[in-house]
């Protein structure tokens, strides 16, 4: 198995819950164990988009339970043979060994996987990507040369990691509350991406474009930018250490609020 | 029947509640942070080579790098 693997250094390693569940493809050679036409293969390919169902496998680290899984598409490119390529785009934790094998059963003659890379996790994608041997090779030249222009061939900021998450972008004054671990109160959002809806994932961040943590909505995007008071997010993971940004536990348009209020 | 929309494929607009601006005292741009702090709070797209796990080659990454602790998202093993 070959293919796009985010790699996470030290703190940003926090942001991995952030990708397990974001959506994968993958690119695989499948072998068919009996002759079937092309246009039959395809057919079947076609009758596992949507939602299928699996049961993870032996030797994965998660409950063996039935679950459901999206596939988001699903394209034969070519065949040759009794060899199917084709291309899938799916939710995280899809096994694709697993999908091969049901597609065998359901076209009688059984298959199995053969070959399998990834060709995208999450944000990530194969454009862009280093090689281990690229990493050991720049790691030692930005070392003897100082030159942060070589660290960033091939370090990326975390915050690509949440390149598919919905943000909702913060006043300087809300953020130490957060990396405290504090919900986040309406007052102190600036700015959000549409789309979100109450319970998903979203990434709280400053102007800067800092994580700050990544947190769940409690309300539609919509509901999130006409909101007065109340609390927009519960944060679930800080990503940005304290005191960062100054301590200011009430935010400027809440504070100046109550100051024209006792006037 | 339509097909179901991927992650990567939805567009997001950019709703404004309120306006302000962010002080250049605290924090940095994530692309001008320090280099030793750029790499603590970075990650590597890597292109995985055959034969060893995710696990495996991460643990190559953190050998190379000298860094204390890596992680990788989502395994891509046999």
């Amino acid at each position: 198995m070959t293919g796009v693997l985010p790699v996470t250094l030290e703190e940003s390693t926090k942001v991995v819950q952030a990708l397990l569940h974001s959506g994968k493809e993958y690119v695989c050679v499948m072998k068919l164990h009996g002759d079937a036409p092309q246009e039959r293969v395809r057919k079947v390919l076609g009758e596992f988009e949507d939602i299928i169902y699996q049961r993870p496998p032996l030797r994965a680290a998660v409950k063996r339970q039935l679950r459901t899984r999206r596939v988001y598409y699903l394209d034969m490119l070519e065949t040759d043979g009794r060899k199917v390529l084709f291309r899938v785009g799916c939710e995280g934790g899809t096994y694709i060994r697993k999908l091969c094998f049901d597609v065998g059963e359901v076209l009688g003659c059984g298959a199995h996987m053969q070959e399998l890379r990834r060709t995208r996790a999450g944000p990530f994608v194969e454009d862009g990507t280093v090689r281990l041997h690229e990493v050991a090779y720049w790691f030692g030249e930005w070392r003897q040369n100082g030159d942060e222009a070589i660290l960033h061939r091939f370090v990326q900021p975390m915050e690509r990691a949440l390149g598919l998450i919905p943000k909702i972008y913060v006043r300087d004054s809300a953020v130490d509350a957060v990396c405290h671990g504090a919900s986040l109160t309406a007052p102190g959002v600036l700015k959000l991406e549409s789309g979100t809806r109450a319970d998903s994932m979203v990434a709280v961040m400053t102007l800067k474009g800092e994580a700050v943590a990544l947190g769940r909505a409690l309300s539609s995007s919509e509901q999130m930018v006409d909101a007065n008071r109340g609390i927009v997010c519960k944060t679930e993971r800080v990503l940005m250490p304290r005191g960062v940004y100054p301590r200011l536990w009430k935010s400027g348009e809440e504070a100046d609020d109550k100051k024209r209020r006792r006037r | 029947m339509p097909r179901t929309v991927a992650p990567w494929e939805t567009g997001r607009d950019l709703l404004v509640r309120a306006e302000a601006t962010t002080d250049p005292a605290f924090g940095h741009k994530p692309e001008e942070r320090p280099a030793e702090e750029y790499l603590r709070y970075g990650l590597i797209n890597l292109d995985k080579p055959a034969g060893p796990t995710s696990h495996e080659v991460a643990a190559w990454v953190k050998r190379i790098l000298k860094v204390e602790h890596v992680g990788h998202g989502g395994t891509l093993e046999a």
